[in-house]
C-alpha cells in the first residue's frame, strides 16, 4: 500500500505538479473549447485567454505561499 | 522542414540539454565520491529502464487517433509547461533563487561522501542508486517530451534526433571537463522550455478539442509570440513588484 501511494504521489508530482488548480483549470478551458467547438462556434480564443490567466493565479499562489 | 518541425527539434534539443545537464551533476557527484563503476553502473541501468520505455510507448502512441492524441498531449504539455514557465518567472523576477549547479553538485558530493558504503555484486549501492535515480528522473522527462512532442506533431524521430544532439552535446562537454556544467544558461534555457511547451500546449489542445485555428499551422508562430509577450509582461510586472517589496523591507529596518 505504500509503495503504491508512493507510486501515486510520484505521478501526481510529476503531471500535476505544484499548484493542482493550474491542471484544474486547463481542463476546464479545454472541456469548454470542446463544448463551443461542437456547437459550431469559434474557440480558438479561449485557450490563449486563459492560460495567461491561470499562470498569472498561479503565480500569485505561489508567491503568497513564500 | 516546417516551422512546426523546426519548434519540434528545437524544443526537443532545449528541454533534453536542460535535464541531461541535470542528470550529468548527479552522475558525476556519484562517480567522484562513491567510485566510477558504481555511477556508470547506475547510469546503464536507468538508460535500459528508459530504452523500454520508449519501445514500449513509442509504437503504442502511434496507433492512437491524431486528434485524441493532440487532446491529451496538448493538455499535458500545456500543464508541464505551465509550471516550468511559472518556476522560470519566480526566478527572473527575484522571488526564488536562480537555479545553480555548482551548488547542487556540492550538496551532492558531500552527502555522497558521507554515506555509509555497502557493496553488491561489486557495486556501492549508493552509488548505483544515486545514479540510476537521477538518470532515469530527469530522462522519464526527456522520454515525456520526446514521444509526446514527437507523436502529436507526427515525427518521434525529429523529435528523437533533437533529444540525441542534446545528449552528444552534453555528455561530450561533460567528458572534457569533468565538472558540473555550471556556465551553461539553465535559467534562460527553462524559461524557453516553458514557453515552447506551453506554446505547443495551446496550440495542439485547441485543435484536439476540435477547435480550428486562423491560418491553420502558421497560427503556432502567432502563439508562440503571444506566449513569449505574456510572460516577459509577467516577468517585468513580478520584478518591479519584488524590488518595491524589498526597498520598502529596507527602509523599515
Amino acid at each position: 500500500m505504500t509503495r503504491l501511494a508512493a507510486f501515486g504521489r510520484f505521478w501526481w508530482g510529476f503531471v500535476i505538479g505544484d499548484d493542482w488548480v493550474v491542471a484544474a483549470l486547463v481542463a476546464a478551458a479545454i472541456a469548454v473549447t470542446a463544448a463551443l467547438a461542437a456547437a459550431g462556434i469559434a474557440a480558438w480564443w479561449l485557450l490563449p485567454l486563459a492560460v495567461p490567466l491561470t499562470l498569472w493565479l498561479s503565480l500569485r499562489r505561489a508567491i503568497r505561499s513564500t | 522542414m516546417s516551422t512546426g518541425d523546426a519548434f519540434l527539434v528545437l524544443s526537443a534539443f532545449l528541454a533534453s540539454g536542460v535535464e541531461f545537464v541535470e542528470a550529468l551533476t548527479i552522475v558525476l557527484a556519484a562517480g567522484l565520491a562513491r567510485g566510477w563503476r558504481s555511477s556508470l553502473a547506475g547510469l546503464g541501468a536507468a538508460t535500459l529502464v528508459l530504452a523500454v520505455v520508449v519501445i514500449v510507448l513509442g509504437p503504442a502512441l502511434t496507433v492512437i487517433p491524431l486528434q485524441g492524441l493532440r487532446l491529451v498531449v496538448g493538455a499535458l504539455l500545456l500543464v508541464f509547461g505551465l509550471q516550468w514557465l511559472r518556476k522560470a518567472i519566480l526566478r527572473a523576477s527575484g522571488y526564488k533563487a536562480l537555479h545553480d549547479e555548482d551548488a547542487i553538485f556540492a550538496r551532492e558530493l558531500a552527502d555522497a561522501q558521507g554515506a555509509a558504503r555497502l557493496e553488491r555484486a561489486g557495486v556501492d549501492w549508493y552509488g548505483f542508486t544515486l545514479a540510476f535515480k537521477g538518470v532515469l528522473l530527469e530522462g522519464l522527462e526527456v522520454v515525456f517530451i520526446v514521444l509526446t512532442f514527437g507523436s502529436a506533431q507526427g515525427s518521434i524521430p525529429l523529435a528523437a534526433a533533437g533529444a540525441v544532439a542534446a545528449l552528444v552535446l552534453v555528455a561530450g562537454v561533460g567528458i572534457a571537463v569533468r565538472a558540473p556544467l555550471a556556465r551553461v544558461p539553465e535559467n534562460s534555457m527553462k524559461f524557453a522550455v516553458g514557453v515552447m511547451l506551453t506554446t505547443f500546449g495551446i496550440f495542439w489542445s485547441v485543435e484536439g478539442a476540435g477547435a480550428d485555428w486562423p491560418g491553420s499551422d502558421a497560427a503556432l508562430l502567432g502563439v508562440l509570440g503571444f506566449v513569449l509577450l505574456f510572460s516577459f509582461a509577467l516577468v517585468r510586472v513580478l520584478r518591479r513588484e519584488r524590488r518595491t517589496q524589498l526597498r520598502t523591507a529596507e527602509v523599515q529596518t
